[in-house]
């Protein structure tokens, strides 16, 4: 297990643990992050605090800070 | 400025229809996710003006328009925020269940239409999992439907009509028919017996099932209807949202406590509540999906939005861009709003050469040329610019750059405190900062909220515009080498407030406003081509806005103004001797044998020396006299604090009022010559200039920080939901104006600059 920003750009991976706390996270879970979803990173710029990822067809932008808590296994 | 009638509706239940009077018994409530489609269906629905955005929630206000079903007559279509969910993480989504669930106060709707877009049908379909759990008549909506075919996508609607138990009307963009049909399901859906106990689809674990019947059993009766599975429903939102402070205040006490003590107690169990009660609708969604959507052929090489992004998220690169792209902007505000500009100017000389035409009483003439053309008219002047800024904005929200921008701003934002989609409000500043403090409702906590309507009143609005426009006049006499000088001064200007902006953001965040940062999560909405008449509708509505605007606020201020600088009149002795001074100028020239031109220019100079009298003695003269203790510290003598004074109801009556002041008749803002000339001629009593660079640059730094604008404070006081925070905001702006007004002068006098 990986969290989701340590992911190499466009590598199929599922979602294995959702952290984070509070309404930032039940936000997650009703987008869809939830373990099993099959997940990619699509975007990760050398500077800057955002990462890009698709999941259920849709693409989501979030802070790597905020990322380290979702945890990923690649396939 | 701009403050939109039907912008803020708390209560959406209370709101003015655009259906107007005799406005239909039934209301069908149209819901969706943000960039689902549903402001541009609402519109085609309707043919309303209604303003349509791609920038994840930008239906911040509550909207209803009538809206002709086949069949069955007019019912009220109720346009509701987005919302990811019917969940209360942002006052946007309280708005949302509130209105598509018909909890008291709203009305029930007696049909909801939810909007799903087909080609992100898996995330869509929680909404639509979430509204048909209600139990009120509803159709469902499959927008984007023509896109699948481009991404190699098919989705079967009758399938997913089967699956829910509820119609599915595909709508794809330009297909009327498709218009009539969804027409024809809500008109049946209506017809329908309401509530309905629609059975389960999902199956939630005995133990989440236990504690969601627990707190079933709370749900007031007004609020379930006596509807077993509705009662639930509102047992699932309640247990995922009890610790939202947004969702607190209106919740009944025994269902909060209720949803509380259950949350706590699979706390201590060690159970994860969010996670049971949402997964088991993603479950449902994950186990069927396939029944009635699937990829035809793999996705081929990288969409558009890809390509585009690569060059416009490159964290260098796309940071050009944007800076490039703001320069264009603001740019063309000058270059394309100069030829509209001249011509309004014109037709408002034609106007008052009219006026004068008509053989009115002196006074009525008066009035009627300096206060209604003269006050309104220096104000209309700024309509094509604030239409630009307005046009700007709304494309880039519409085009899904926005979100582009929020991306790439975030790590400044961030720095200082601010929530990421603070930008898009700070953005919209630079039109309004009305609508720019609505658009803060999309962000989810009130401390983020309350932060960013602190910071955006100090982005340089499109009312602060005349002033520098007029300042810079002053500064600059308009030869060709002069217009770089001009707009770099401009420029400048808009950099100052955007770092005031972000520094008052910095210190205010880590003090008043202390709190954690808020995690971003930002939906990235594929790129799409603005729409022509969305866009149209959304000008022809503010032009409506901003001429209402024009027709009530400023006129009342301008007439105010001129009323204040024109009474008392001037005493009959001192008519008299002005009179006798003429009389004596017509004699003079008769016996030395002076030109005709000399006679004028006498004659000139003695109107000019009454009319300053009459301002000295009028009431605005005496208030600005007896407050200049209090503007001489910055260089300002009486007759700039009764400008200044005057603007406090807004900016631009600076402009009108100093045009009466220096008696410069017919005086339009953007060709400032006349009155540029004249205010250059004002003296100190000392005989010294008194518009020196210094004064005018202190002035503008004045105008830049204070807070001289009553629409912003009566909306901040609306959203902030108290007088407290519009006070705070107009002490701390208009302190700051002072001392940094202060600063400039004093300290520019100190380094020997005038």
């Amino acid at each position: 297990m990986v969290s989701i920003d340590s992911l190499p750009l466009g590598v199929p991976a599922r979602l294995a643990a959702i952290g984070g706390e509070g309404e930032f996270r039940r936000r997650l879970l009703e987008m869809g992050f939830l373990p099993g979803t099959p997940v990619h990173l699509v975007r990760r710029p050398e500077i800057g605090g955002l990462i890009e990822v698709e999941l259920r067809g849709c693409r989501v932008s979030l802070r790597r800070t905020d990322a380290v808590s979702i945890l990923v296994d690649a396939l | 400025m701009l403050s939109d009638g039907a912008a803020a509706m708390p209560n959406p239940g209370s709101g003015p229809s655009a259906a107007g009077a005799g406005s239909p018994r039934l209301r069908v409530a149209l819901a969706g996710n943000p960039n689902s489609g549903k402001t541009t269906l609402f519109n085609r629905l309707t043919g309303s003006r209604a303003k349509v955005a791609n920038y994840a929630g930008a239906t911040v206000e509550v909207e209803s328009a009538r809206w002709e079903l086949p069949g069955l007559g007019p019912v009220e279509l109720v346009d509701v925020p987005g919302a990811l969910s019917l969940s209360a993480h942002s006052l946007e989504e309280r708005v949302a269940i509130e209105v598509v669930a018909g909890l008291p106060p709203a009305p029930r709707p007696s049909a909801i239409v939810v909007l799903a877009d087909a080609t992100e049908l898996g995330r869509h379909l929680y909404l639509v999992l979430q509204a048909r759990e209600l139990g009120l008549p509803m159709v469902v909506a499959l927008t984007m439907v023509d896109r699948l075919a481009g991404l190699g996508l098919r989705v079967d609607a009758d399938g997913l009509a089967a699956a829910l138990g509820v119609p599915v009307v595909p709508v794809p963009v330009d297909d009327h028919a498709a218009l009539q049909t969804l027409g024809r399901a809500v008109a049946e859906a209506v017809g329908h017996a309401s509530p309905i106990d629609r059975p389960d689809l999902i199956v939630e674990s005995p133990t989440t099932r236990a504690d969601i019947d627990a707190v079933a059993s709370t749900v007031p009766e007004a609020w379930s209807l006596g509807i077993a599975s509705r009662a639930r429903a509102l047992a699932r939102w309640a247990l995922l949202s009890t610790d939202e402070p947004e969702f607190k205040s209106s919740l009944p006490r025994a269902l909060l406590d209720a949803a509380a003590s259950r949350r706590s107690r699979a706390n201590e169990e060690g159970r994860d509540l969010d996670h049971e009660i949402v997964s088991a609708r993603y479950d449902w969604i994950d186990r069927h999906i396939d029944r009635f959507s699937g990829r035809e052929r793999p996705a081929g090489e990288r969409s558009w939005t890809d390509r585009i992004d690569g060059v416009l998220l490159h964290p260098l690169l796309g940071f050009a861009l944007f800076v490039g792209l703001m320069t264009v902007i603001f740019q063309s505000l000058f270059v394309v709003a100069d030829p509209i500009v001249g011509g309004i100017e014109t037709a408002l000389d034609h106007a008052s050469a009219f006026v004068e035409s008509l053989g009115l009483s002196a006074g009525i003439e008066q009035f009627l040329t300096e206060a209604v053309l003269g006050g309104v008219g220096s104000v209309l002047v700024f309509l094509p610019q604030i239409l630009l800024i307005f046009l700007f904005v709304g494309i880039l929200e519409d085009s899904g750059y926005m979100a582009r921008v929020v991306f790439l701003m975030d790590r400044v934002m961030k720095a200082v405190g601010l929530h990421g989609r603070a930008f898009v409000p700070m953005m919209s500043g630079f039109a309004c900062a009305v609508p720019a403090i609505l658009a803060t409702r999309t962000m989810e906590r009130r401390r983020d909220r309350l932060l960013t309507m602190m910071v955006v009143p100090l982005m340089t609005c499109s009312a602060r515009v005349p002033v520098y426009s007029l300042m810079i006049a002053v500064l600059y006499p308009v030869t060709t080498e002069s217009t770089v000088e001009q707009g770099l001064l401009m420029a400048a200007m808009y950099a100052f407030s955007v770092l005031v902006a972000l520094a008052a953001a910095a210190v205010l965040g880590r003090t008043v406003l202390k709190g954690k940062h808020a995690p971003l999560l930002l939906q990235m909405p594929p790129y799409r081509r603005p729409k022509a008449r969305p866009t149209w509708r959304m000008l022809r509505s503010r032009t409506g806005t901003f001429l209402r605007e024009a027709g009530t606020v400023i006129l009342l201020g301008a007439t105010m103004m001129w009323a204040l600088l024109t009474f008392p009149r001037t005493s009959a002795e001192d008519a008299a001797a002005f009179e006798a001074k003429s009389a004596e100028v017509v004699a003079t020239a008769a016996s030395e044998g002076h030109a005709p031109d000399w006679v004028d220019d006498q004659l000139r100079l003695l109107e000019q020396q009454r009319a300053a009298q009459q301002i000295r003695g009028s009431f605005a003269g005496q208030l600005g006299q007896t407050l200049e203790p209090l503007f001489e510290p910055l260089g300002f003598d009486w007759r700039i604090a009764i400008g200044v004074i005057g603007a406090f109801s807004a900016r631009e009556v600076f402009v009108s009022t100093l045009s009466v002041v220096v008696g410069v008749e017919d005086v339009g803002a953007d060709d400032p010559a006349p009155l540029r000339q004249e205010i250059r001629r004002l003296r100190r009593t000392d005989g010294s200039p008194l518009f020196t660079p210094l004064t005018c640059l202190s002035l503008m730094v004045f105008f830049a920080l204070a807070c001289q604008c009553l629409s912003t404070l009566a909306v901040v006081r609306r959203e902030a939901g108290g007088i407290g925070w519009a006070v705070f905001l107009f002490g701390y702006m208009t302190a700051l104006a002072w001392i940094c007004s202060f600063a400039v002068y004093q300290g520019g006098q100190i380094l020997g600059f005038r």
